[in-house]
């Protein structure tokens, strides 16, 4: 904690995002967002765009108001009573917090990944084909077992659990169980997938196997990953934001951020000066 | 450096100090812990036998064998197709006859009279049942065994009377006599007492019996539960997880909790003034009972639920609302199935309360003496708690060992119940 800035001089650092939160043809595109908790500020007038097919990273220090960003986009907040979200979100020019605008069918759209895996308590097979049973994506059995099937595949999970998919979901390892979360994500066939810090609750080798298991699944899906760890950051995403006390400070190509950062207080996050 | 180490020395002389200090007291604690189980073990221990042994009378009765001639001239039946003849027979002569046939020597009217009462006053119907069920008896001789008096059946269940003196017991001298020469004949026989198992009350000890209020406990129990489990539910799912957290489900809250400190007596008062005099649901009957139990156990279950909605985590909320579930589905899928170990515990306990009110039951006329088993949900009745509160309140002795046979019943009951609640239980749990 050396070379703290004081939070006043932090606000005054931080008057415009540094980098590029633009990006041509954007998946979801946000505009001046504001989020309060009740009269305390979370958030401050960000603005950035999630390009399509791409892996994004939010990172900052604790309590910087990344995994608050990141449950505006599937409108999570709304199950917070006292949260308020002002601004513009849009996912392809579709306003997710308009009046118009079911929860439902928009987190159909946009899946989202836990930090702390959290597998229903049923069985393995159940968990994934939740989510299509609630929406009708399977007319019959036969359907819903591929869709079940594939789902696995993809999440890398089911040559390990294809002679038990009758057992539970919580008997499953950390690593296993936030894969069956990610192939319950995917089963829905979401355009979006958001994950809060998917790996910080995982061991090394499980943290890498999520790891790339995010790079396969960027072919199909737009992925923003809210992450702790910056050697995760730059290996899994192609652009990075750095978020600190509720403002976007930086935004730019992976590479750059962690090469060559351009504001203060993105260099003193990456070289460890504080987090 | 030595300053420091002479420093360090002494602080751990002071930790060990102080730990014998703190193993002494950890010891006191098991001890006393111990003690306060044992303790509770021992009273229940007490209680128990005390109540088995007491009891244990109920469970027997004595039976005197007649020799009843069916005399159509004493009945005064012409013919035996006429049954409201054979109803309305003078059985109590018939007896009579048959008593004093046994016994030529008793001849003085107070003799007789003593004679008589050897028998249950019930022997009559009795006696005109089986002629009932077969009138083609009439004008023959039947061996039948009737029913003992409260009065001998303690006499002969207790063995010190008879040494006591004549003024101190019920049964007089030649009554004794009467008697020993009954059983010289095998004419007395003790049975398992299944009558107390199946009859309706009465005011005589040896036909009182508990299946009256025992459908009565089961019918009212049945209405509370299906009255309150799904009020109690929904009551508690919607302000759990659906009322907006503001000043109205804040006094709402207060006011369940307030509910539950409320001295059941008053639901009692309440259902009186609303249930029976404003709308005229019929009083004494199972129907009013539940209704008035059902408040009183609202609270109970409301609180209890939603303590284990509460404990369900909120990462299973997420999950499923981040899959597009709607709230309803969140909640009817996955929150409410969690927490229905917890709602069913609770609601257990509400009705195990319920079982074993008193008071409430009262107010609306529950404690009327009632001897038909209520074949309905609006028929009179009584229950447990109040069948054993009016038997203790009865004169007669042999009333105390009802009262305990009752309070038998009544437990035996009560943890059938807690068994199924851990059944269930057992079923709906899930291992996370």
């Amino acid at each position: 904690m050396t070379q703290v800035i004081e939070a006043p001089d932090i606000h005054q650092a931080i008057k415009q995002t540094v980098g590029s939160p633009f990006t041509h043809k954007p998946k979801i595109s946000t505009r001046n967002v504001d989020v309060f908790y009740d009269d305390k500020q979370a958030i401050f007038d960000v603005s950035l765009d999630i390009g399509s097919h791409e892996v994004i990273a939010l990172i900052g220090p604790s309590g910087c108001g990344k995994s608050t960003y990141l449950r505006c986009f599937n409108r999570m907040n709304d199950t917070i009573q006292s949260c308020r979200v002002t601004g513009e979100f849009r996912l392809e020019e579709e306003d997710i917090y308009a009046r118009g605008m079911d929860p439902v069918l928009l987190r159909a759209r946009i899946g989202m990944v836990f930090q702390k895996p959290n597998p229903f308590p049923k069985s393995i097979y159940d968990n994934v084909a939740y989510g299509p049973k609630l929406h009708g994506l399977a007319s019959n059995r036969a359907e819903l077992d591929e869709i079940v099937v594939s789902s696995l595949q993809k999440a890398g999970l089911y040559e390990e659990v294809k002679d038990r998919l009758n057992a539970s979901g919580t008997g499953l390892s950390g690593g296993q169980q936030q894969r069956l979360c990610i192939a319950r994500t995917i089963a829905v066939s979401p355009e979006v997938i958001l994950m809060d810090e998917p790996a910080s609750a995982l061991d090394p080798i499980a943290t890498a196997t999520i790891e790339e298991l995010i790079d396969e699944l960027r072919q199909n899906y737009t992925i923003v990953i809210v992450t702790h760890s910056m050697q995760q950051a730059a290996r899994v995403s192609q652009r990075t934001a750095y978020f600190h006390l509720g403002k976007l400070v930086e935004v730019g190509d992976t590479n750059q951020i962690f090469t060559n950062p351009q504001h203060q207080l993105t260099e003193n996050y990456i070289t460890g000066r504080f987090g | 450096m030595s300053n420091k180490m002479s420093h360090h020395r002494s602080n751990i002389e002071q930790v060990r100090h102080s730990l014998k200090k703190r193993h002494r007291q950890e010891k006191r604690f098991i001890l006393l812990g111990k003690l306060s189980v044992l303790t509770g073990f021992l009273f229940l221990a007490f209680l128990l036998t005390d109540i088995g042994i007491k009891a244990w009378p109920a469970f027997q009765q004595h039976w005197i064998q007649l020799d009843v001639t069916f005399d159509a001239q004493i009945l005064d039946v012409e013919a035996p197709a006429d049954e409201a003849a054979l109803k309305k027979g003078n059985y109590r002569g018939v007896l009579k006859k048959s008593l004093y046939a046994m016994f030529p020597d008793v001849s003085a009217r107070r003799d007789k009279k003593a004679l008589f009462k050897l028998i249950s006053s019930g022997a009559e119907y009795q006696v005109r049942d089986i002629l009932l069920a077969d009138p083609r008896k009439l004008g023959t001789t039947q061996q039948i065994w009737v029913l003992a008096d409260d009065d001998v059946e303690r006499f002969l269940k207790e063995p010190a009377l008879r040494e006591s003196q004549q003024s101190d017991r019920r049964i007089k001298d030649n009554q004794v006599a009467w008697l020993d020469q009954l059983s010289g004949q095998g004419r007395i026989e003790s049975q398992w007492n299944w009558a107390f198992l199946t009859s309706g009350d009465s005011r005589e000890p040896e036909q009182a019996g508990i299946a009256g209020a025992l459908r009565g406990t089961m019918l009212t129990i049945l209405v509370t539960l299906a009255m309150s489990f799904p009020l109690g539910l929904a009551a508690a799912v919607y302000l759990e997880e659906f009322a907006p957290q503001n000043r109205w489900t804040d006094l709402i809250e207060i006011n369940v909790n307030n509910l539950a400190a409320v001295p059941s007596i008053v639901f009692g008062l309440l259902g009186l003034a609303v249930f029976i005099s404003f709308f005229g649901v019929p009083r004494s009957a199972p129907l009013v009972g539940g209704m008035v139990l059902t408040l009183m156990t609202l609270p109970t279950i409301i609180i209890a639920s939603r303590a284990s909605l509460k404990s369900v985590p909120p990462s299973i909320r997420d999950a499923a609302l981040a899959l597009g579930a709607s709230k309803v589905q969140t909640v009817f899928q996955h929150v409410v199935p969690l927490a229905m170990p917890g709602i069913l515990t609770g609601t257990i306990i509400g009705m195990a309360q319920a079982l074993g009110e008193t008071a409430p039951l009262l107010m609306i006329g529950m404690v009327a003496f009632i001897v038909d088993i209520p074949q309905g949900i609006t028929d009179s009745a009584t229950v447990l708690p109040v069948q054993i509160y009016l038997w203790a309140d009865s004169p007669e002795r042999a009333f105390m060992a009802k009262t305990s046979a009752a309070i038998i019943v009544l437990l035996l009951f009560l943890v059938t119940m807690n068994l199924l609640a851990v059944v269930l239980r057992k079923r709906f749990e899930r291992k996370w």
